[in-house]
């Protein structure tokens, strides 16, 4: 028959398969809601046999991936954010196996849905392979003697996520109040219905009846409930802006550069070389200059080397790669392995050296002091960039003072104590 | 001498995230991933919607929902997150759903190098889907391109019912950068509209241009069909019918009809130059200081710089055709968009200019031209 929902008559499933009997109580369920309205139902369906069921519905539907349709639903349903709204999912054990991990986190967040798994316990659609859910004992295409371990308990797992219901029970009789119940659940409902395949199921299972398998395997009618509000949308109002909170720099000092200096600074993590770096560029700015930052640290942030790779122009930086460095700034062995190719490659210009470190070859001059004590290590990368624009004057010490009050840093180390500092290392 | 516009010191993803919302863009949906992990950042304190995805095939499949239902997706990845939603982004193909993936290039094969930028995955994306349909994608060459590039990538997803690319590098996105904000202009919200006919509404019934109109799941007017398999207007599943076999050939002929509508290259013709240079993305800053270099040295030299790559431009290959020689710039090893332009065959007189793990240098470029 037509029914309001769906067409009941002539599914498209084998003669004797329990999705044809889920879907005549899914229209009686369905009906059973409180004004329901056909477009306020939507049916998200997998691939499968049970996925082709989509054409039968009057509702909206969207017919997805294998195993993918309860994360696509999810998508859905948050898009939506409307309780009035049903959302059914239509997906088979075969696609619960692949997808389950999209199942639990739904279950997890407790989103608006109902999942209909229709477990025949084996793929259909495919000649009847076994799936995670399949049970123990139970005989299938590529497991002629039976699974020898337990399937999946699904309810089971989606409880343990968090599901607000999980239900399973036999695809036999008159199912539609627990489905009804199902559909009235306020967050994530799932139904188990455990099917035996008519075509696949009985060739390989011969003789067996359905409660036999069953039983044997342990896969038995279970509802687990659990008591937690569904999950709201996330929607907030617009952020701001990004460009509202990026300060601007105005270029307020003048500077004696002729054309670009590029440069390193590096040493070990934690050492705030980046922050120097960044200090260093920012001074740059102030005094109307172009300038590029990059860092370089390992995957793990917090160990071994830290490298600031820095450009520094008077015209429009456009390329923003170093083939040959004109300054090495380096304050521990870690940033002196890191940039050691870079320092070994200088055919000029100055490496400015912690004296705890040995010197390489290179054509640079070299310079060292002893950057790491007057502050400590982890403000040895400060201290050298100081040094290197009191040094090279290529912009005034105000500049770079300047950038250092406006950071975070200036809490730590004022410019009081970087002057003394200086001296100090002087 | 002194400069005294203000500048800022920013990164280009803060300008690809700005972009993308000032055009439309509604719900970020993130995971993280190196060296994307900014544009997470900073979709987090400007997306009306965000939410953290356990994974990058959910991503996908997420945002496949909330595009059905009417929101504007966005998510940014790198390879190994592309790798998992390769189904996915066929499936949203497939389905005409419109939504914005940020794709930021790092060196592989496999997991590679995280923090190592790279331009080698523009083989995969110029064939992601399975039929070789393209899907179109936009890569910025510079800073001002993150932020007008984003937001095109929103207008043309929109337009033509489809997911969009906008393809990046590490380079391009993390690097610092003294940047005159106020040269970037509001950019205005792509303006959305539904079906709206009495009629009864038939999802994949194409207009004029091959794009059908849209609706939303959960209309209260209309039921919505939308389907990954193929299918008729109606989006009911067929095997090959003739009209399942229309619909599939005008998957692509949406893309390649309204070409003209999301054209992005800047071509610097030179008359009477025998040598172009070509390059994209991170790769063009080279190209452009290469050839700025060689013209003081007097050489005649025409620049092509491609900002849409897929669907192929037939500009680049008219371009291509009117120089004898070709040098084209690209950081990954075997030339990937010079194979798609040129063949396996290659042309007389195209080379190219390729490296991984490192950018690629003006000085290089510039002795290719000089050979």
């Amino acid at each position: 028959m037509s029914g309001v929902y769906l067409s009941t008559e002539n599914q498209p499933f084998c003669k004797g398969c329990g999705h044809t009997l889920v879907g005549r109580a899914i229209e009686k369920a369905l009906g059973n809601l409180d004004n329901l309205d056909t477009l306020d139902l939507v049916v998200v369906t997998d691939i499968g046999c049970i996925g082709i069921i989509d054409k039968q519905f009057k509702s909206h539907t969207v017919h997805g991936l294998h195993g993918r349709s309860v994360a696509l639903a999810t998508g859905i349903s948050m898009g939506l954010s409307d309780p009035s709204k049903k959302i059914i999912v239509f997906i088979g054990d075969g696609g619960a196996t692949i997808g389950l991990h999209h199942i639990l986190e739904a279950a997890h967040l407790n989103i608006n849905m109902t999942v209909l798994v229709h477990n025949n316990m084996l793929y259909g659609m495919t000649g009847g392979q076994p799936s995670g859910l399949t049970p123990q004992g139970f005989k299938t295409l590529t497991m002629p003697d039976g699974r020898m371990d337990h399937g999946t308990d699904l309810c089971q797992l989606v409880h343990s996520a968090g599901a607000a219901y999980a239900r399973r029970l036999y695809a036999m009789g008159d199912i539609s109040e627990t489905l009804e119940e199902a559909f009235k659940v306020d967050g994530f409902s799932l139904v188990e219905a455990v099917e035996f395949c008519p075509s696949h199921g009985i060739k390989f299972n011969p003789g067996k009846k359905l409660h036999e398998l069953t039983d044997e395997a342990g896969l038995l009618p279970i509802l687990l409930e659990n008591n937690k509000p569904p999950h709201i949308s996330a929607e907030k109002v617009d952020g701001e802006s990004l460009f509202t909170s990026v300060k601007e720099i105005d270029a307020e000092f003048s500077h004696n550069l002729d054309g670009r200096i590029s440069l390193i600074l590096a040493g070990s993590a934690g050492e705030g070389v980046q922050s120097a770096a960044e200090l260093l560029a920012i001074a740059a700015m102030s005094c109307g200059l172009s300038v590029t930052k990059k860092g370089s640290y390992p995957v793990t942030v917090g160990v071994g080397f830290s490298l600031s790779e820095l450009i520094i122009s008077t015209e429009e930086i456009d390329f923003t790669g170093i083939s040959r460095i004109d300054a090495a700034l380096v304050t521990s062995i870690d940033g002196l392995k890191k940039g050691l190719a870079k320092i070994e490659n200088m055919t000029d210009g100055t490496l400015y050296l912690d004296t705890s470190l040995e010197a390489p070859e290179t054509a640079a001059k070299v310079e060292q002091k002893d950057y790491r004590k007057p502050m400590g290590p982890r403000s040895a990368s400060l201290l050298l960039a100081a040094n290197f624009v009191k040094e090279t004057g290529f912009i005034p010490m105000e500049a770079f003072y300047k950038a250092l009050a406006a950071s975070r840093i200036s809490k730590a180390i004022p410019r009081e104590k970087l002057e003394k500092a200086l001296e100090e290392l002087n | 001498m002194t400069n005294t516009a203000k500048k800022s010191l920013i990164d280009a993803s803060r300008l690809m995230i700005e972009g993308t919302v000032q055009a439309g863009g509604q719900v970020f949906v993130g995971y993280p991933i190196t060296p994307a992990n900014l544009l997470y950042s900073y979709s987090s304190k400007r997306f009306p919607t965000v939410l953290p995805a356990p994974d990058e095939i959910s991503t996908l499949q997420f945002m496949s929902g909330f595009s059905a239902a009417g929101k504007f997706p966005v998510t940014a990845t790198s390879f190994p997150g592309l790798a998992l939603m390769i189904e996915s982004i066929g499936m949203a193909f497939m389905m005409e759903l419109p939504m914005v993936i940020m794709l930021v290039q790092r060196m592989g094969p496999s997991t590679g190098t995280a923090t190592c930028g790279a331009q080698g995955d523009i083989g995969l994306i110029g064939n992601i889907n399975s039929g070789g349909y393209p899907i179109p994608t936009f890569c910025p060459s510079t800073f001002e391109d993150c932020y007008t590039l984003s937001a095109e990538a929103v207008k043309t997803a929109i337009e033509l019912r489809t997911p969009v690319f906008v393809l990046t590098s590490k380079e391009m996105v993390m690097t610092l950068k003294s940047f005159d904000l106020s040269t970037l202009k509001p950019i205005e919200p792509v303006k959305r509209t539904w079906y709206s006919s009495e009629e009864k509404f038939v999802p994949y019934k194409p207009d004029a241009n091959g794009v059908p109109d849209f609706l939303p799941v959960g209309s209260p007017d209309h039921q919505v069909r939308i389907t990954a398999s193929t299918h008729d207007q109606n989006a009911a599943l067929q095997h090959s019918t003739k009209e399942a076999l229309a619909n599939i050939e005008r998957l692509r002929f949406k893309m390649e009809h309204n070409l003209s509508g999301y054209s992005h290259y800047d071509y610097d013709k030179v008359d009477n130059a025998d040598t172009l240079v070509f390059s994209y993305g991170i790769s063009s800053a080279a190209a452009r200081e290469a050839v700025t270099n060689l013209r003081k040295d007097g050489k005649k030299v025409s620049l092509l710089v491609a900002k849409t790559l897929f669907p192929v431009l037939p500009e680049y290959l008219e371009a291509a055709r009117n120089h004898k020689r070709v040098v084209v710039a690209e950081e990954n090893q075997r030339g990937q968009y010079r194979e798609i332009l040129f063949g396996l065959n290659g042309r007389d007189g195209v080379s190219g200019i390729n490296c991984i793990g490192r950018l690629i240098t003006p000085g290089e470029i510039e002795e290719e031209v000089c050979k």
